[in-house]
């Protein structure tokens, strides 16, 4: 039997503004399976922000269910949705969102704040994953002293800060030099392999291709086609190195 | 890694957890701090100042004293002019607007912030929680220097206009005159400017800090300031 970690049905989001209706998604079904690395890719504007907002419970759909860990996130509580985002899922975005009055180290130790572990498990535990990460030796910098990749990392380590089965990224990589970028997307694959972490990335970088498992294409809010690895070889082989 | 259990209520953090992590981003973000809190100092020292004047003022004409500035305008039989009254709402608008515009200014630029926290796991209490502390803190030390620069204010003005017979009826403690209007005293005075530049900081942070805080985790990072 298929381990689905992620499931939606016929989701649809729509953005009211002023008497316009937007519908951003259009009805998206997608089963994504444990360990998987999938990467959604689109134009800008084709609803991949929002598809990662509500896979991630950072929103509620308009219509459709979301179902993770075969639990409806539509009836959980606003207690479950908090421990749910703290413990279940990692989330990385394009502009890092790093809290700027907080250090690298505190940036990753927060969410074990929320999730009541002890100063001095949090404290061996920030140091670990910021070493794994590539910055130990920056741990007490603020975010505004470190580049967009080294900001990105610590990002990466924080969304495994309380060992989430999903780690969620959206363009993680659109800030970054191509160099830099295929760094970032080294170590998320890494993740996925070693740690068996299912990866969920939005993102138009073609980079991205030839580490995702599966590819879904998102067009005007709905899926176009999904693509197995076996298919994408050949396009990757076509795109030869091409980068942003 | 496995974590088919059924998913948990979040936790409540200790109040010190909270304590730690708002003073830490009021020190870290100090100069944003002080501009914030020089905004309540500001309206509460212009409140004060204006009613210890006002204070003063009714003191020594209790006292018999008469300015040396002639006092052209209308006194009520209470004593107090209608353009003391009138400056005193006046200050009290100028105050509570004021403050609350800082604190809905500080708390604006840091949506992006709220709806971060909430991805990690916050819940909506806790990041009340966490600007009503900051902005208590903000307001009850911004309002104190506030409070003591207008009474400072006041009491150079009462030098100018009645020499040093000021200190001999300085209006310190509350007194009830038999026949005019109780009067508060400057204490009371700085301690109510206190209070309400306190309140008035709390309540125009954590009102925003609160509607931010029930927006989905998503609306709130969207902003850009
Ligand atoms: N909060 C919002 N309010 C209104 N429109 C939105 C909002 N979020 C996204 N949209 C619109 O929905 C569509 C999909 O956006 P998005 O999911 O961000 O696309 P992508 O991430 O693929 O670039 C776009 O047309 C965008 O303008
Ligand atoms: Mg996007």
């Amino acid at each position: 039997m298929n381990d689905i970690v992620v499931k939606t049905e016929d989701v649809v989001k729509e953005y009211r503004m002023g008497s316009n209706i937007l519908r951003a998604l259009d009805g998206i079904n997608i089963e994504i399976e444990r360990g998987e690395y999938i990467s959604l890719m689109g134009p800008s504007g084709s609803g991949k922000s929002t598809l990662f907002n509500m896979i991630g419970a950072l929103d509620r759909p308009t219509e459709g269910q979301v179902y993770i860990d075969g639990q409806n996130m539509s009836q959980l509580s606003q207690r479950q949705i908090a421990a749910f985002r703290c413990h279940r899922v990692g989330y990385i975005f394009q502009s890092y969102n790093l809290l700027h009055v907080r250090s690298a180290h505190g940036n990753v130790t927060l969410p074990m704040i929320f999730a009541g572990i002890s100063e001095r498990e949090r404290n061996e535990r920030a140091e670990k994953l910021l070493d794994m990460v590539g910055l130990g030796d920056r741990m007490y910098h603020l975010p505004d002293e470190l580049s967009g990749g080294q900001r990105q990392r610590v990002a990466i380590a924080r969304a495994l800060a309380n060992d989430p089965s999903i780690v969620l990224a959206d363009e993680p990589t659109a800030n970054l030099d191509t160099i830099t970028g295929r760094e970032i997307i080294d170590l998320i694959k890494r993740l996925n392999t070693e740690q068996g972490v299912t990866v969920i990335s939005a993102t138009h970088d073609l980079k991205m291709l030839d580490v995702s498992d599966r590819i879904v294409d998102i067009r005007d809010g709905l899926v176009e086609r999904i693509r197995n690895r076996d298919e994408i070889e050949i396009e990757v082989g076509e795109v030869g190195g091409e980068g942003e | 890694m496995q974590q088919r259990t059924p998913i948990e209520e979040q936790i409540d953090l200790p109040f010190v957890e909270s304590l730690r992590i708002s003073f830490q981003s009021l020190k870290i973000r100090f100069g944003r701090s002080i501009i914030t809190t020089a905004g309540i100092t500001l309206g509460i020292a212009f409140l004060v100042s204006v009613w210890t004047n006002n204070e003063i003022g009714v003191a020594l004409q209790e006292s018999g004293r008469q300015s040396t500035i002639n006092t052209f305008e209308e006194t009520t039989e209470q004593g107090i002019s209608t353009k003391d009254i009138w400056l005193i709402v006046m200050s009290l608008i100028v105050c509570v607007v004021g403050i609350a515009n800082s604190m809905l200014m500080a708390v604006t630029e840091r949506f992006r912030e709220i709806g971060t926290m909430k991805c990690l796991g916050a819940l909506d209490g806790f990041v009340v929680r966490l600007f009503l502390l900051e902005s208590g803190f903000q307001g009850f030390s911004g309002a104190l220097i506030g409070a003591l620069i207008g009474t400072l204010g006041a009491v150079l003005l009462g030098l100018k206009d009645y020499g040093l017979d000021l200190f001999f009826y300085f209006p310190l403690l509350p007194a009830q005159p038999e026949n005019g209007p109780m009067q508060l005293g400057v204490i009371v005075v700085i301690l109510l400017g206190c209070i309400l530049g306190m309140i008035l900081a709390v309540i125009g942070s954590s009102f925003p800090a609160w509607r931010a805080a029930k927006l989905p985790p998503a609306e709130a990072m969207r902003t850009e300031v």
